[in-house]
């Protein structure tokens, strides 16, 4: 058995890695099940900042996203792309969209299109969110931001000038943001941000990241970063976190207009986006008995309408990566045997 | 000569390095700031062409000389070429609807050639490198990752936590562990946090502190013309 696998051939590894990663990604595409998540503190943080930018100063948020990441990356970072676009357009914050990397423009449009234009379409250009685009020179440009942002963004990506475009009046500076957002793949990505941003000019920020920059970035959370999102686990914690919020506002919404008063509804809309399998037991209850009929329904409705795919993808990933990880796990202890057992023989490793 | 290729080259680098460090803690000098990043942005963007420029002339020597995989050199010039023709000539790409007789009014980001080889020759080609780390990684964990001795166990350990605790398995492994109790710090996913918390966290400031110390020694060198390697004589 030992002889065996000491010279096993690693094509065997390389199949047991494709099965381990497609086998999961076909149930899951079937049943459409996922993985539950726990949030940590982290994913919470990120969360609360998109949710609380603005708030202060009492108007809609200032939130700049910068998506430094490459397709290479996509498949890491997409998800939390994907769920921050998610989060601020149902906050209503105004969404600055750019990149310090040449195919940054793309991954935005992808979140625009996969998020905005598909389900917010009442959201305007100009007005709600806009596309300033790629812009060279790294570090540099965030500096120059910071002093002067209309000297770096001339026009936005469809080349339409900044003075024309109404939601950027009065931006000026990156002191004028209530938020920066940033989905980084490497350099130039969080770190830069967190230098010549977030240290410099006192503003939030909050980042999500591939797994092999998350541990150089830890020492930053939680004084120059505000939330931070490592690989695809932060993603999927993160997802799960706007799900719900997003359910739960809903409810919330159904159960005023169904008769509820705020502080009833606010008692339990939480409990209701838990366990959302429980909401039709619930709305034949004494405590939904004074639940207008219709609301009732629209309960029912929402309890059972599927949460679509784009706002599952975190969580839908974490089920090859548990595999993964398990085989990884056990590459690990049957090669540390064969290693003993050829040390025990007086062989080498 | 001197004058050209060593006295105002290291007039330029002391000058704007000073700028760069009056703007960061003086806001009276931020405008200088600004000035100063425009001039590097400006040439950023030419390094874009200089790239280009370097990589033709590595590429066509190498198919010139029929060194060895020079045939890879030919397919990196023809999709070079074929890549900045089709993008910078916007072929394929509909106009802008307020210009219609304008054909390279329209954007390469939505439609064209150049669209078309990002979506499915750069995109798929890029993520595929990416995914192919897992199954080295794989591979380097049977053979590699060995208990040698107690470094090698304590970082066995750690890999073991971060693996776990990352996933679902961690959660259902240590799921009998009271969150609340005395041991709830002893859940997989618990630990987890607190190994990239606290150890993590730890070595790598004392890493960062040491680098930024480095980084701040060997600015001040160059600025003050004693480290002159960046010129590249020599010296």
């Amino acid at each position: 058995m030992i002889n065996l696998l000491a010279n096993l051939d690693r094509r065997w590894i390389f199949l047991a890695m494709a099965l381990c990663v497609s086998v999961p990604i076909l149930v899951i595409g079937l049943t459409g099940r996922t993985l539950p998540e726990t949030p940590t503190p982290l994913a919470r943080a990120f969360f609360n900042e998109v949710d609380i930018a603005g708030q202060s100063k009492g108007r809609r948020g200032h939130v700049l996203l910068a998506f430094d990441y490459d397709p290479a990356s996509a498949g890491e970072l997409s998800p939390m792309a994907i769920s921050l676009v998610h989060q601020c357009a149902e906050r209503g914050v105004r969404m600055y969209f750019m990149s310090l990397w040449p195919v940054g423009p793309q991954m935005i449009d992808g979140a625009i299109t996969k998020v905005i234009e598909r389900y917010y379409p009442d959201l305007e250009y100009g007005e709600d969110y806009v596309n300033l685009g790629f812009k060279a020179g790294n570090e540099q440009v965030i500096k120059v931001m910071g002093v002067d942002l209309t000297t770096e963004f001339r026009t936005d990506v469809r080349g339409t000038p900044l003075s024309e475009i109404p939601m950027m009046d009065g931006i000026t500076t990156l002191e004028d943001f209530d938020l920066i957002a940033e989905i980084s793949a490497g350099y130039p990505g969080t770190k830069e941000w967190v230098l010549y941003a977030a240290s410099q000019f006192d503003i939030p920020l909050v980042s999500g990241m591939t797994g092999v920059q998350a541990p150089l970035m830890y020492p930053y959370y939680p004084g120059q970063l505000k939330g931070l999102l490592g690989a695809i686990k932060g993603a999927a914690e993160y997802e799960a976190v706007v799900n719900q919020w997003i359910l739960e506002e809903r409810i919330r919404a159904i159960l005023v207009s169904g008769g509820f008063d705020q502080a009833e509804a606010d008692a339990a809309a939480p409990g209701l986006a838990t366990a959302p399998a429980q909401i039709s037991t619930w709305t034949e209850g004494a405590q939904a008995a004074s639940l207008d009929p219709k609301a009732r329904s629209e309960l029912i409705e929402l309890a059972a309408e599927p949460i679509p795919g784009e706002f599952l993808e975190g969580q839908r990933r974490m089920g090859p990566q548990l595999f993964a990880h398990l085989l990884m796990v056990v590459l690990i202890i049957l090669g540390n045997l064969v290693f003993f057992a050829q040390r025990r023989k007086g062989g080498h490793s | 000569m001197q004058l050209l290729t060593r006295s105002i080259p290291l007039l330029i680098t002391g000058i704007a390095g000073l700028v760069m460090i009056l703007s960061a803690f003086f806001p009276y000098t931020s405008d200088w700031g600004k000035i100063a990043g425009n001039f590097f942005n400006i040439i950023a963007a030419f390094a874009f062409v200089l790239g280009g420029g370097n990589l033709l002339k590595i590429h066509l020597k190498k198919v010139s000389d029929q060194s060895e995989g020079w045939g890879y050199s030919g397919v990196i010039l023809v999709c070079f070429i074929a890549t900045l023709v089709v993008g910078l000539g916007k072929l394929g790409v509909y106009p802008n609807p307020e210009f219609p007789d304008v054909r390279l009014s329209g954007e390469t980001q939505s439609s064209g050639g150049f669209w078309w080889a990002y979506e499915y020759v750069f995109k798929p080609l890029t993520a595929t490198m990416f995914s192919m780390l897992a199954f080295y990684v794989a591979s380097a964990a049977f053979r590699a990752f060995r208990a040698k001795n107690f470094e090698a166990i304590l970082l066995l350990g750690t890999a073991f936590i971060i693996l776990l605790g990352r996933t679902f398995a961690g959660f259902l492994l240590t799921d009998w562990i009271p969150l609340d109790g005395l041991f709830g710090g002893l859940r997989m996913e618990e630990l987890s946090v607190y190994v990239m918390n606290v150890f993590n966290t730890a070595g790598n400031r004392a890493i960062m502190i040491g680098i930024s110390l480095g980084i701040a020694s060997t600015s001040l060198k160059i600025l003050l013309g004693i480290d002159r390697s960046f010129l590249g004589s020599g010296d």
